[in-house]
């Protein structure tokens, strides 16, 4: 009996599947960028198409919290379809597209750190071990958008307490998961994976910092960060970080994703402030999502709105510098 | 016919080769003309379709910038590729389409200046005006259409035979403007730089096949 040997190819020669597919990426947009006649191909900076993002579960026993601006809250297919999550992707309606199949159970939180009780923590556990509240925040972007959020969620002080954080615990780090097979965005150094970022120990603990655990009465959507985010509604978008699997208790400040990658543009405290421009646009007004192609500009608010509650922590500081 | 050939003979120095191309035209090309124009205004009808039927996404404004901010840049890179195609092809056809992509770059500029101005802005010139003015990229891009104006303006064939030499000169602008375009893009960027830097590598592409041409006219002048 003959029987055929497997020819000489070794498997280092095979060229891995995330090489490839970033090359077909690469040449489809170079397509898409070229002189080919991709008139009805949305690139990646076009909004391009909307399709639904499935309504996650309900949350049960939602208590209403008294953190609710008047304004009515951004549509769900906007909330859903707009983002700023590079782990699926550039474009803002990759993430809709890219997070479809993404599966947020089992999912388990490390706390660890300068803390008495470092430990895990599993999200069912989270969702039933915390009075989850509806919170309607603003919501804005360093990219000088906003939008009016209902998160259902519950105060980061609360699960940080449970893990006794000792006197040298002067920092929170966070950590988004790392797993490229699950958040395709992640196969190219966009950012300096896994993303990360940071508050100071008095930020982490105000009353106003969120883990949000879902929007509109329900369980995350994918695109938003699923099954847990932080939200720090005076912040630019950026600092609430999405998806998180770490929380580390630190002495020293911990590296955050945007600070490193251009520290004079993202500063370690990106608090909302119309007075300090980013360099290479005004953070003076914004735009609201939703309002559609004549709604113009809003003027930003300092702390956006929420300058009553917080400015107190940053009194002394100059605010010009500690970006 | 023959007034559009001369044109041709006075602001591109046609080369032997072109010249022979131009008795082998393609077969009904009376309607090819007519058909790039339609072709190219493709994109502009879909983003107005799709603004008018509020199918543009969550930032209809952004999504209209960037639409036509693509496809300026794109109608340039375009408009610069005529001269090599005809070198590569031999065929003199290509050069019949400069004018009106180039005017269609100008086209997608304009329009993609006056989202900008009246959507994004709002025409809120407390913001214009230090904009312009202060930000590195606005100032770059509203620079290259600032360029470009001219050259739109004297498209025309009177323009052409009343400037006569200037002419060539005047238009040789738009290789700043592109240059510009492209620097505008990669400044406003976040983090991934791809898909500007394809754009800067055609048309490094471009400029760098255009080297041996342009010191040649420069001796000449000199």
């Amino acid at each position: 009996m003959l029987i055929k040997r497997n020819p000489g190819i070794s498997s280092s020669e095979i060229t891995d599947r995330t090489v490839w597919e970033q090359r077909r990426d690469f040449l489809r947009m170079a397509a898409l960028a070229g002189i080919g006649l991709a008139g009805c191909t949305p690139t990646e900076s076009e909004g391009g198409s909307r399709e639904p993002v499935v309504h996650g579960t309900p949350i049960k026993g939602i208590v209403k919290s008294r953190y609710r601006v008047d304004q009515k809250p951004t549509d769900y297919a906007d909330i859903t379809t707009y983002n700023n999550f590079y782990e699926f992707g550039i474009g803002k309606s990759k993430p809709a597209r890219n997070s479809r199949d993404f599966v947020t159970r089992p999912w388990n939180i490390r706390v660890e750190g300068e803390c008495e009780a470092p430990g895990e923590l599993g999200i069912e556990d989270i969702l039933a071990g915390f009075t989850q509240e509806e919170r309607i925040y603003r919501f804005r972007c360093v990219e000088a958008w906003s939008m009016v959020i209902p998160w259902v969620g519950f105060p980061l002080a609360d699960l940080l307490k449970r893990f006794k954080p000792t006197s040298k615990a002067r920092y929170v780090a966070f950590e988004t998961l790392y797993d490229p097979k699950r958040m395709p965005g992640q196969k190219r150094r966009v950012l300096d994976w896994p993303y990360r970022e940071a508050l100071r120990m008095d930020e982490a603990m105000h009353p106003l910092t969120l883990l949000a655990t879902g929007l509109y009465g329900e369980e995350l959507p994918n695109p938003n960060g699923a099954p847990l985010r932080l939200v720090v509604p005076w912040k630019y978008g950026f600092k609430s970080i999405k998806s998180i699997v770490t929380i580390r208790f630190t002495e020293k400040a911990p590296p955050c994703t945007w600070n490193q990658l251009a520290p004079e543009e993202y500063g370690f405290y990106a608090n909302v402030n119309p007075e300090v421009d980013h360099p290479r646009w005004s953070q003076r007004y914004e735009r609201f999502i939703g309002d559609g192609l004549f709604g113009g500009k809003h003027r930003t608010l300092p702390f956006n709105g929420y300058a009553e509650q917080v400015a107190s922590m940053y009194s002394g500081m100059d605010l010009s510098l500690y970006i | 016919m023959r007034v559009s050939a001369r044109m041709f003979e006075a602001s591109t120095r046609v080369s032997s080769r072109a010249t022979i191309g131009q008795t082998r035209q393609p077969p009904g090309r009376w309607l090819f003309k007519p058909l790039v124009f339609l072709l190219c205004l493709l994109p502009a009808v879909r983003l107005v379709w799709l603004a008018y039927n509020d199918a543009l996404g969550a930032d209809p404004i952004e999504a209209l910038l960037h639409g036509s901010g693509d496809w300026a840049l794109r109608f340039l890179l375009i408009t610069l590729a005529l001269s090599p195609l005809r070198q590569w092809t031999g065929w003199g056809f290509w050069l019949r389409y400069r004018r009106m992509l180039g005017l269609y770059a100008y086209f997608y500029a304009l329009g993609h200046f006056l989202v900008w101005l009246l959507l994004d802005q709002a025409l809120m010139w407390e913001t214009i005006i230090p904009d312009i003015v202060k930000r590195p990229y606005i100032t770059v891009g509203f620079t290259a259409l600032l360029l470009l104006t001219p050259l739109a303006l004297t498209s025309t064939k009177r323009m052409m035979q009343r400037l006569g030499r200037r002419w060539k000169k005047l238009h040789r602008l738009v290789y700043v403007a592109a240059a510009l375009g492209v620097i505008h893009f990669l400044w406003l960027v976040k983090a991934d730089l791809r898909e500007p830097l394809i754009y800067a590598v055609i048309l490094a592409g471009l400029m760098i096949w255009r080297l041996p041409r342009l010191r040649r006219i420069r001796i000449k002048q000199a």
